[in-house]
């Protein structure tokens, strides 16, 4: 399974950012390889359609799931065109939040 | 992460910033963001000490090149916004006000005459005050995207309540309901409408709470000046009601309060009955926070 | 003759002073172009005769003739429009995002793929206050911006044969500056706390960059505080009157009853150092 966290830094050990379209990096990570990608956001200083341009971006990467705090109405929107399940962090590093899905105990998004 | 008190008005001139510099004065541990960047007015309570300054880039402009302009007039048709026009010596002139960026007439050109013109639309600041740091704006007179300007110190905000982990963040918004307020409210934890009690007042209130019933916000009324129409501020208590909308508290009509503001002082400071009525306020706002 | 009443700071009297110039002139039309909060009815009391939806054009995809070729979410410098599906096939709309410029309608290849709606996002009411001629414009709730519905108003209503007064929203960004384009002369109504004097420097340097004639109105004067004087006087502008400070106003106000026939003898006045000026 694939997942994308939003996070503060570029690595691991980064503190998650609670911020979907507006968070400093995404972290790719492959549950069954173990191995993980990070992108600086493309869209942190775009002007207006944040949310929305970041929820499209996500969508193209492929992933399964996705882990962050707060998700815009518009984000929402989008994200909801594709197949792939929403978490909501409770803060905490990348790291952490990834054992926490692994072992099912992360709250899924909903409303 | 920090939680988020935003005090609004919907109406100007009710009190806000005398409202949101006294919170400052109480709230320990917070951010302080003017988020009202066209007509900011924290800076003169807080006073700041400018740490960093940055440019605000707004939305690109265009501009064309009357080298290459053919004079077919097809972008002045097409524009929406009247921002172009042929000006005395029978060049085509955009109107950098009017224009709104959308870039239709780079697209229709069919000689590519129009470039789109990088602007800076405002400034933010990042300082140091007598009571937290604060990050603050202000926008050129005239310029558009103050929603955007306000989305961005909020999140500067945010990055620095993160680093230092500073619990709060206390962001004045400016009156109206249109961009920059919807920018102010998003995000935000608890919203604080500050009224006063008049017609207008109320009419406003009503508008601006709507606002923030639409993008699910909770928010809670504050009455300033109540005594200047007791039967208004009873109304806007049945209001708030009515509407399930706490009621935080009301601030008498004072002149010590112009006062504290013409001596460049934070009127929790200066005048016992504000004092007495934040107080009320803040504890009322900080359990529903 | 065309005057717009603005100032920096909301609160400082703007629409006080505005229908109190409204009531004194002789032949007057009163726009109220504050849309975001208008407040102008509370005091000149109108009648409304005529409720006019304002609209403006969103677009519409048909998703049947559409071929997905994104040149619309490509166009659009607000990305109110995206493409979704894989393979693509769904093009979503965000309304609140489009500014109605029109690109995506221009650049859509394929005929009835992409027509332009009409959406309602606000209203006119048209009405009289006694002699007056009363126009206000309201936004509707969760729209961004009231700058286009006021070109629309000043552009459908607006009397030239009249004096007319425009009551403007506050501040100094777009929607003032829609209300303010291409009028005689601008009043800036302050009020003299420090709040007052800061907003008002940059109100003058927007109606100084527009290249406008304009003078000051000094709401709620005290003898003692001469913070706007000082400041007038050192950038040589007009103080066109001076209201003083007065809590029966303020609790007139709050009634939405203003001194009109007090003071119509001043704002006459007002009116014709007005037309001098211009």
């Amino acid at each position: 399974m694939k997942v994308l966290l939003t996070a503060r830094g570029d690595n691991l050990d980064a503190k998650m950012d609670e911020r979907f379209g507006r968070a400093d990096y995404f972290i790719v990570y492959d549950t069954d390889s173990k191995e993980f990608e990070a992108i600086k956001n493309p869209h942190i200083n775009d002007q207006g359609g944040v949310g929305i341009s970041v929820a499209k971006f996500v969508l193209q990467k492929g992933v399964d799931a996705v882990v962050s705090g707060s998700y815009g109405p518009n984000a929402l929107d989008v994200l909801r065109t594709g197949d792939l399940k929403l978490y909501s962090t409770k803060g905490g590093s990348v790291k952490e939040n990834i054992e926490l899905l692994e072992e099912g105990k992360l709250e899924i998004f909903n409303t | 992460m920090s939680k988020e008190l935003v005090v609004i008005s919907g109406k100007g001139g009710t009190g806000k910033t005398t409202l949101t510099a006294s919170l400052a004065s109480v709230i320990k541990n917070k951010v302080i963001v003017d988020a009202d960047a066209d007509a900011a007015n924290m800076y003169i309570l807080m006073k700041p000490e400018v740490k960093h300054k940055e440019l605000f880039k707004g939305n690109p402009k265009a501009v064309i090149n009357t080298d290459r302009c053919i004079k077919c007039d097809q972008c002045r048709q097409l524009c929406r916004f009247d921002a172009i026009y042929v000006n005395s010596d029978g060049e085509y002139v955009v109107d950098e006000l009017k224009c709104d960026s959308c870039k239709l007439c780079q697209i229709a050109c069919p000689v590519e005459a129009v470039d789109m013109k990088d602007v800076y639309s405002g400034q933010w600041y990042e300082s140091e005050t007598a009571y937290g740091i604060m990050v603050h704006a202000k926008l050129y007179p005239g310029a558009e995207n103050s929603g955007n300007l306000v989305t961005m110190v909020k999140h500067r905000a945010h990055l620095i309540a993160d680093e230092k982990n500073i619990e709060y963040i206390l962001v004045d918004g400016s009156p109206g309901i249109g961009c920059p307020v919807i920018s102010t409210i998003s995000g935000a934890n608890f919203v604080i409408i500050v009224t006063e009690p008049t017609v207008s007042g109320l009419h406003d209130l009503k508008r601006v709470k709507k606002l923030c019933d639409s993008f699910k916000i909770k928010s809670g009324v504050v009455v300033n000046k109540y005594d200047l129409n007791s039967q208004k501020t009873e109304e806007i208590e049945e209001f708030a009601k009515r509407e399930g909308m706490p009621f935080l508290g009301r601030i008498p009509f004072d002149k010590c309060v112009v006062d504290a503001i013409v001596n460049l002082q934070i009127p929790y400071e200066a005048c016992d009955s504000v004092k007495h009525a934040v107080d009320e306020i803040l504890s009322k706002a900080m359990e529903l926070l | 003759m065309k005057i717009a009443v603005t100032s920096g700071k909301g609160g400082t009297g703007k629409t006080t002073i505005a229908t109190m110039l409204a009531k004194a002139a002789e032949n007057a039309q009163y726009l109220d172009c504050d849309a975001e909060e208008p407040n102008g009815k509370f005091f000149l009391k109108p009648e409304i005769e005529k409720t006019i939806p304002y609209t403006e054009l969103v677009p519409k995809i048909n998703e049947d003739r559409c071929t997905f070729c994104e040149k619309c979410a490509d166009a659009c410098a607000y990305k109110a429009l995206v493409v979704m599906g894989k393979p693509l096939n769904k093009v979503m709309f965000f309304d609140e995002l489009c500014h109605s410029c029109g690109a995506c309608a221009y650049v859509c290849p394929v005929e009835g793929a992409l027509v332009e709606i009409e959406q309602e996002v606000g209203l006119f009411n048209v009405g009289k206050a006694g002699n007056i001629d009363f126009v206000e414009g309201v936004l509707n709730i969760g729209e961004a911006s009231a700058t286009r519905l006021i070109a629309t108003m000043k552009k459908r209503f607006m009397n030239d044969k009249k004096t007319v007064i425009l009551d403007s929203p506050p501040g100094t960004s777009c929607s003032v500056v829609e209300t303010i384009d291409g009028v005689d002369f601008v009043v800036l109504v302050s009020e003299p706390t420090p709040f007052g004097l800061s907003d008002l420097r940059l109100t003058v340097e927007l109606v100084r960059d527009m290249g406008l004639p304009f003078g000051i109105v000094i709401n709620k004067a005290e003898k003692e505080n001469s913070l706007i004087d000082d400041y007038a006087k050192k950038e040589n502008i007009e103080i066109l009157y001076r209201l003083e400070f007065s809590r029966q106003i303020a609790e007139g106000y709050s009634k939405g009853i203003l001194p009109f026939d007090k003071y119509a003898g001043d704002f006459k006045k007002v009116l014709k150092r007005i037309e001098e000026l211009i």
